[in-house]
């Protein structure tokens, strides 16, 4: 029977060359943008290097500040006296590490310009991310209280300063200063904005006042990043955090209210978009599960609609099955089946479709040392998604016809 | 085989009422061949469609083998379709997405049966019209007469009890007509088929056991 539903369905397909694109493409530019979306935030915000640790690491970046006279504040530019006061004398994380966010400047190789990123950071930056060493290592504890003039760089800066030659040991000019060499890692992608930089050196060489009592830093900005023993210890460590700020100094005078938090990536893009710095983010969450629900169901809406011309133009096929036995529930699951076939189709088309893109995205290096891959887990939800929808699409339409008396379609079918 | 007591069809919509059939009383013995016969809109093929279960009676009750099918749901019905009755229409009605050979197989997808025993099955069927050389072939590289004959081989294949047969000649012209005529003469007396076949040809008709008569939804002899 199965082999039957199969060739009505291809048939159909063919037949109905305007309805099938439509419904192919509906299925699978649905699917597709979904799987890129993903691939993006994946690839932003998923465990990846050298972010490995993600699903153990809570950062805090930014906050609001609210003031009775002076309005309110929001950013991420939190001074590194705060985050040393309020985060780094935390006990219940592992490790916590300090870091400027990525600063661009520009050094001169002889007549030549090269342009890039400068990070201020800490020993333990190195211990939370896993960095892949192509030569050297990172700085440690040692060397960055003594401020020492020491760097780790990407390949590509290697490239570009040293001209692809091993270079620990070297000098490289940086922001006035010149650097010992003392590691080379793999590029990270600029999405991944905790860890990305082309020159890492100890924070001690920022220009910035590092004890100065004041909540709001100065760009580009400080963060923190919170390396748990393990997952089910963050609600500890957010709530060891809330109970810090509950005495928290404001040494510039101009605010009397911080609101901050202790949060996973996800969290603290949820914040930032809904602006909602500390409390339950869940019913946003569930907002935000809804829009993509409805992303979905759009299509499905559509499909609905085609289904419903597609099946009643097939009605003298459902009169025929009808008369030879076919009860309702029969007809009802050959349809949905049908419907099932080309949303699957249209999924394998969509994979095919995104793995193009993202091969010309991987090949133009739109976004610098980011390789964007199938996500087949996402691929495989979506999938599953698509097929649910495929379903539900098919339901309505087929009930619709099947419910009609035999006699009235085979006399009003087409001959 | 079939009992008709008492059955009245009417089609009412909100402002209209219309009777097809009145007080329709009708007995067809196993192996029996009857024609029904009438003018245009009198009710035969209404009538066809209550006795082959495609729609229901207003009034009235239908009995198959004994059974009253009245209180029947839906999936008991289809079953009883598919096990009992086999129909060919006017139109022939085959899926033209669906070659000879599967469209010949659709009643026996309701049943258990494995795809080679279906397959064999359809291919006898279609020996007993002549077709057997054409499995592969779709509806619309077939003639008319030939495209009957598929249908025929499908409302066979399943070795109904019973074959309604909606004018199955009224779309071909005369010698292919009679050929049909034959092939449904055949299944009757050879295999005990009982037969109802609506007909506006009175030659035809002739051929039949008895003729069934009717006039504006009634029963006239």
């Amino acid at each position: 029977m199965f082999l039957n539903y199969l060739k009505i369905a291809l048939k159909v397909m063919t037949r109905h060359k305007l309805f099938t694109f439509i419904s192919l493409f509906g299925i699978s530019f649905t699917l597709l943008i979904l799987v890129l979306i993903t691939s993006a935030i994946d690839h932003t915000f998923g465990p990846h290097y050298p972010e490995t640790k993600l699903d153990k690491t809570l950062s805090v970046t930014m906050g609001l500040l609210e003031s009775d006279t002076n309005g309110t504040y929001s950013g991420p530019l939190f001074s590194p006296w705060f985050f040393k006061k309020y985060v780094k004398s935390l006990k219940t994380p592992k490790t916590i590490s300090l870091s400027s966010f990525h600063n661009p400047i520009q050094v001169y190789k002889g007549e030549r310009k090269i342009n890039m990123g400068i990070k201020y950071t800490d020993s333990e930056f190195w211990e939370i991310l896993d960095f892949d060493f192509l030569e050297g290592k990172a700085f440690n504890k040692q060397q960055e209280e003594n401020i020492e003039y020491v760097a780790v760089i990407n390949e590509k800066l290697r490239n570009e300063y040293f001209d692809g030659q091993p270079c620990v040991g070297k000098y490289i000019e940086a922001d006035g200063d010149n650097y010992r060499v003392i590691g080379v890692v793999r590029n990270v992608s600029i999405l991944r904005i905790m860890p990305y930089a082309d020159i890492w050196v100890p924070m001690g060489h920022t220009k910035t006042d590092l004890n100065k009592p004041c909540i709001t830093g100065t760009f580009p900005g400080w963060f923190t990043m919170l390396l748990a023993h393990n997952k089910k210890d963050f609600p500890k460590i957010q709530s060891e955090f809330q109970q810090k700020l509950k005495n928290i100094e404001f040494p510039e005078g101009r605010f009397n209210k911080l609101l901050t938090n202790a949060s996973t990536y996800g969290e603290a893009l949820a914040r930032q978009v809904f602006r909602k710095e500390t409390g339950n983010i869940g019913p946003f969450m569930f907002i935000l599960f809804v829009l993509m629900t409805i992303f979905m169901i759009l299509p499905a809406v559509n499909l609905v609609n085609i289904n419903m011309s597609r099946i009643m133009e097939r009605s003298s096929e459902i009169g025929i099955r009808k008369s030879f036995g076919a009860s309702s529930i029969t007809l009802v699951g050959q349809f949905i089946m049908e419907n099932i076939i080309v949303t699957i189709i249209g999924g394998l088309l969509s994979l095919v479709l995104a793995g193009i893109i993202l091969g010309i995205v991987n090949q133009s290096h739109i976004v610098p040392d980011m390789t964007f891959t199938l996500n087949f887990r996402i691929f495989g939800t979506s999938m599953l998604f698509a097929i649910f929808f495929g379903f539900l699409s098919g339901v309505y339409p087929a009930l619709k016809m099947s419910r009609l008396q035999p006699a009235e379609i085979i006399q009003g079918g087409n001959k | 085989m079939i009992q008709l007591n008492n059955i009245d069809k009417v089609y009412a919509t909100n402002t209209i009422e219309t009777t097809a059939l009145k007080a329709i009383n009708l007995h067809v013995e196993k192996g029996e061949f009857v024609s029904v016969m009438g003018p245009s809109g009198c009710g035969k093929s209404t009538l066809l469609n209550i006795i082959g279960l495609l729609d229901s009676a207003t009034n009235g009750e239908v009995l198959i083998d004994g059974q009253s099918v009245q209180k029947y749901g839906d999936i008991k019905l289809a079953k009883l379709r598919n096990q009992k009755i086999g129909f060919v229409f006017q139109s022939f009605h085959l899926i033209n997405d669906l070659s000879v050979l599967d469209n010949v197989e659709i009643p026996l997808l309701y049943r258990r049966m494995s795809g080679a025993e279906r397959k064999r099955k359809a291919l006898a069927a279609l020996e007993k019209v002549g077709l057997k050389a054409r499995t592969k072939h779709f509806p619309n590289q077939l003639s008319g007469g030939q495209r009957q004959r598929v249908a025929i081989a499908r409302a066979i294949v399943g070795e109904p009890e019973l074959i309604l047969a909606d004018e199955p000649t009224g779309n071909l012209d005369s010698v292919m007509g009679a050929e049909i005529m034959d092939i449904l003469m055949r299944l009757n007396k050879e295999e005990n088929t009982t037969i109802v076949m609506v007909t506006h040809d009175e030659h035809l008709a002739k051929q039949t056991q008895r003729i069934i008569r009717l006039f504006d939804g009634s029963q006239v002899g």
